[in-house]
């Protein structure tokens, strides 16, 4: 008995010690959507103080002993309307006031940094533009609006961060993007919130959040000397990329240079925006993205490239300015290709085309 | 003046009339062989609760696991395959049958005034194929379970898992066409069975709801089959519907389970506030307020049902203008609901209320609904449910309504047509304190879940950050409270049929057709076929009624 009020005591004081409400806010976000959230606590709990005090006073007053005759009522066009009325007004004003902080949330800022997430069973891989790596977590400077873009190499994952109350699904075959300024230096949960098997509550991880010059450390410290572009450009060349997308007069596949960004003309009469997913689009199932101009002759490079190679490759692709590289690469052999490259390398190459197609899968 | 309505006959001479449809026939044949609604019902009750007792086993095992931070009782496939089991036995095989197929079945028939429902044979019909989806379930427990969670989420469900995810696919195809088939079967009935008189608006506002929630078991069970079957064909020889590999969209595969599963929680709680009109104009003795704005709102609740399953995939990568849409639909579709528990909080204004057991769960009911539907703004509201989706928020949320509400409708009606059912009253007491420890157990378990889910717990974790420990032991020890809360009827509800006092026809003096009947009915239900003239819940014309029946006495 001793031993259990010991244990029930610790438990209370553990409690009254820690006991939160809501969780930090570490983002610009989040303390605008506290606010709405507070602003639903409040009318929730006035309606729910309504309820109640009528429910009970009622109850009171015309409870049989003191009214032992109940007078029919057929009801009240004002009483209704006003229950209608006002409701839908309060609910109205959630539903603006939740659609703005939703288009904030989703519309990342031009000047945002960008960072690629690969979720897969059960672990998240961040690669940074620099060529860091890391899984489970992601370093991020605070007061730089950073964004994410999020694909699923196999099924439905869900990137949470409480704390920047942001959170976004991983979708395989997709990009979707989501951003947030940090504001506050720390270590903050990261949770995978979409249920996905075995380990699914094992799919966590740490967000980092640090100053500017911690962070330019951090990056200095975990690099491999090679950028996420630059991984890009040895896949690029080991899957002989470059044997049609050189830019030269007599190119089978269309000039990537300066291609991220532009608008497209598809041989289906489309037009298409060369975004990253179009570019990942295009390099997975290239017959349904071709340019005018262009035969259909690249192959398919589905199954045969991880997310994080067609990460590197679009990243790669975003970057490319001019094909001086991309030609000179053709005549050498010094660029061993990554692992992943060489197998897929062996049976293809060649071929044609790219950009292109149908709108894609935006999100 | 006594604080009871409850008028019981003489219990020395009263006796439960030789000839009801219980009796009239002997033997488990006459009872699995049957065409009586009635029966059906009982059937349904059965199965239905042993159903309700394997899924409630299975949340006693999930609280129990959570009541540490590291996944120590089960292993997390375990933990995995347990949710799932619960999620599926639960929606599918208790909260969607579970007050039309039992009540709605015995009553629909009962207030209208008719014979039997429309199709009666299609009735027994639903009941085996309700069965026999049930024995799939339990097959698929035994046999290794499944871990794909009541979602199916592809690709999850379709290409990485090896557990037996056909056995629960096809029972819970098998089972839909019972929910498809016990609508129908409704919807034929309250067109075409209605007794002289029983006009449009002078039907009890339960068969109004179960009228709004048959349209949706007929138009969205049919959906989900058909995404059932293209996750089976997708498992199976792989056609590529959802596989992005092969040009597929998983997005599809949210949008077609969430079509039905969306209106399925009004399938579930429609009913659910049927039950609610009928208990809170009783025992207030007076018309339900608003009559006609009450029954219009179910089926605005139907009809805006159909149209709000994106608010699930908010933060899926929709677009965003196609969310705006959805968000608005949603909060439209809060609106009705909140006008049904105003209507229901005036129905007492200037009545003449006690407070049986019946009363006591309508009044959780309304409370625990109220917070279910405004916590459901918090998520229709696209801003906050960025934060709030996919974490304990949304399993607290979906339990008050489920629970907070539809269960607590059902006990409600189960109490309040306990005497109708069977003949024999309930004890009072006992079921009071049932009400009460339900009430106080559920929002133990389930108000510290709106904590967790706002500090940002993500549900289906078979472990998590010690922080959020204690929240959840509040949340387990309540869930053993509820778990007596439940116990308790099962108990004193079998006690009662053989020790329960003699109800006669009309215990609680209320005005539905079906209280002007012995009980328990008799098979073919009315000795001639009633008239109705007058409005439902006319408790004047039950008091000119009952002045009559003296009259005749004493002359007599």
């Amino acid at each position: 008995m001793n031993h259990i009020s010991q244990v029930l005591w610790q438990f209370l004081i553990k409690w009254l010690t820690n006991f939160q409400l809501y969780p930090p806010e570490a983002s610009k976000i989040a303390p605008q959507m506290d606010a709405l959230y507070f602003f639903m606590v409040l009318v929730s709990l006035i309606g729910l103080t309504i309820v109640i005090l009528l429910v009970v006073s009622f109850s009171i007053l015309y409870s049989k002993k003191r009214h032992p005759v109940a007078v029919q009522i057929e009801g009240s066009t004002l009483l209704e309307a006003t229950w209608t009325i006002i409701p839908l007004g309060l609910f109205l004003i959630m539903f603006v006031w939740g659609a703005l902080i939703y288009f904030r949330v989703y519309t990342p800022p031009a000047n945002a940094m960008n960072i690629y997430v690969v979720g897969k069973q059960w672990m998240w891989k961040a690669e940074h533009p620099g060529g860091q790596h890391e899984i489970n977590a992601l370093h991020i400077p605070v007061g730089r609006p950073v964004q994410l873009t999020l694909i699923s190499q196999d099924v439905f994952h869900s990137f949470s961060i409480p704390a920047f109350r942001v959170k976004r699904e991983a979708i395989p075959g997709r990009y979707t993007t989501v951003w947030f300024e940090a504001t506050t230096p720390g270590t903050y949960h990261l949770f995978c919130t979409q249920y996905c098997g075995t380990n699914h509550s094992a799919m966590i991880g740490d967000i980092v959040v640090m100053t500017p010059e911690d962070f330019k450390r951090w990056l200095a410290e975990s690099t491999s000397g090679m950028s996420l572009a630059q991984n890009g450009e040895r896949l690029f060349a080991s899957l002989s990329c470059n044997a049609c997308h050189n830019g030269r007069a007599d190119s089978r596949g269309p000039s990537l240079a300066n291609v991220y960004g532009s608008k497209l003309t598809l041989t289906s009469g489309q037009t298409a925006t060369a975004d990253e997913a179009y570019l990942r689009e295009s390099i997975l199932n290239p017959s349904d993205h071709v340019t005018q101009g262009f035969a259909p002759i690249m192959p398919t490079y589905q199954g045969q490239i991880s997310e994080d190679g067609v990460i590197a490759l679009v990243e790669y692709i975003k970057n490319l300015d001019s094909n001086y590289r991309v030609d000179q690469t053709l005549n050498t052999t010094g660029l061993l290709p990554e692992g992943e490259g060489r197998a897929a390398s062996a049976g293809t190459k060649p071929a044609g085309q790219t950009p292109a197609a149908k709108g894609t899968v935006k999100q | 003046m006594s604080s009871t309505i409850v008028s019981l006959p003489d219990q020395s001479t009263a006796r439960i009339p030789k000839t009801n449809f219980i009796t009239k026939e002997n033997g488990l044949l006459s009872w699995l062989l049957t065409s009586d609604h009635k029966r059906i019902a009982i059937l349904y009750l059965i199965s239905i609760t042993f159903f309700f007792f394997i899924g409630g086993a299975m949340a006693g095992l999930i609280r129990l696991e959570l009541l540490t931070p590291q996944s120590d009782l089960m292993a997390t496939d375990t933990y995995n395959k347990v949710f799932t089991m619960h999620g599926v036995i639960m929606i599918f095989l208790f909260l969607v049958p579970s007050v039309p197929a039992t009540l709605g079945n015995f009553l629909i028939p009962l207030m209208l005034g008719a014979k039997d429902l429309a199709l009666p044979k299609v009735n027994l019909l639903s009941w085996y194929l309700y069965v026999v989806g049930g024995i799939m379930v339990l097959y698929t427990m035994v046999s290794g379970g499944v871990d794909t969670g009541w979602t199916f989420t592809t690709p999850l469900s379709t290409h990485y898992l090896n557990t037996n995810v056909i056995s629960t696919g096809l029972a819970i195809f098998v089972a839909g066409f019972s929910s498809i088939f016990t609508g129908l079967n409704f919807i034929v009935t309250i067109h075409k069975m209605r007794a002289p008189g029983m006009t449009w608006f002078r039907m009890p506002l339960f068969v109004w709801a179960h009228y709004a929630a048959s349209i949706l078991m007929v138009l969205g069970t049919p959906v989900l089959a058909i995404a059932i079957v293209l996750v089976l064909l997708e498992r199976t020889v792989g056609i590529g519907v959802f596989d992005p590999t092969k040009g597929g969209d998983p997005l599809l595969f949210q949008h077609l389970f969430w079509f039905y599963s969306h209106p399925a929680v009004y399938i579930m709680i429609l009913p659910g506030m049927g039950v609610i009109s009928e208990v809170i104009s009783t025992f207030s003795r007076k018309r339900v307020f608003g009559y006609t704005a009450v029954a219009f709102s179910s089926v605005a609740i139907a009809v805006f049902g159909f149209f709000v399953w994106e608010h699930h995939m908010f933060i899926m990568g929709v677009s965003n203008y196609s969310m705006l849409v959805f968000s608005l639909l949603t909060m439209l579709v809060a609106v009705p609901s909140a006008i049904k528990i105003f209507n229901w909080t005036f129905t007492l204004y200037k009545g003449s209320i006690t407070f049986e057991t019946p009363m006591l769960y309508a009044f959780g009911f309304m409370g625990l609904f109220t917070i279910g539907g405004l916590t459901g703004v918090f998520l229709a509201s696209s801003g906050t449910d960025i934060h709030l989706t996919e974490t304990y928020f949304i399993v607290a949320h979906f339990h008050f309504v489920m629970v907070g509400g539809m269960l607590m409708a059902f006990l409600s009606g189960i109490h309040f047509w306990w005497p109708k059912i069977t003949g024999r009253m309930y004890p009072e007491k006992i079921s009071q304190l049932a009400a009460l420890i339900t009430f106080i157990g559920f929002n133990f378990t389930f108000f510290p879940q709106f904590i967790l889910g706002t500090l940002g717990m993500p549900r289906r974790y078979a472990a998590y950050p010690p922080e959020f420990q204690i929240l959840n032991v509040f949340s387990t020890a309540g869930a053993t409270i509820l778990g007596v809360g439940y116990l308790l009827p099962i108990l004193y509800l079998t006690w009662s049929l053989k020790y329960g006092e003699i109800a006669g026809n009309n215990p609680w003096q209320a005005t539905g057709l079906e209280w002007q009947i012995q009980s328990p009915p008799l098979t073919e239900n009315f000795i001639e076929i009633p008239i109705m003239d007058h409005d439902a819940y006319d408790y004047e014309w039950l008091e000119r009624q009952n002045q009559k029946e003296k009259e005749v006495t004493s002359v007599g």
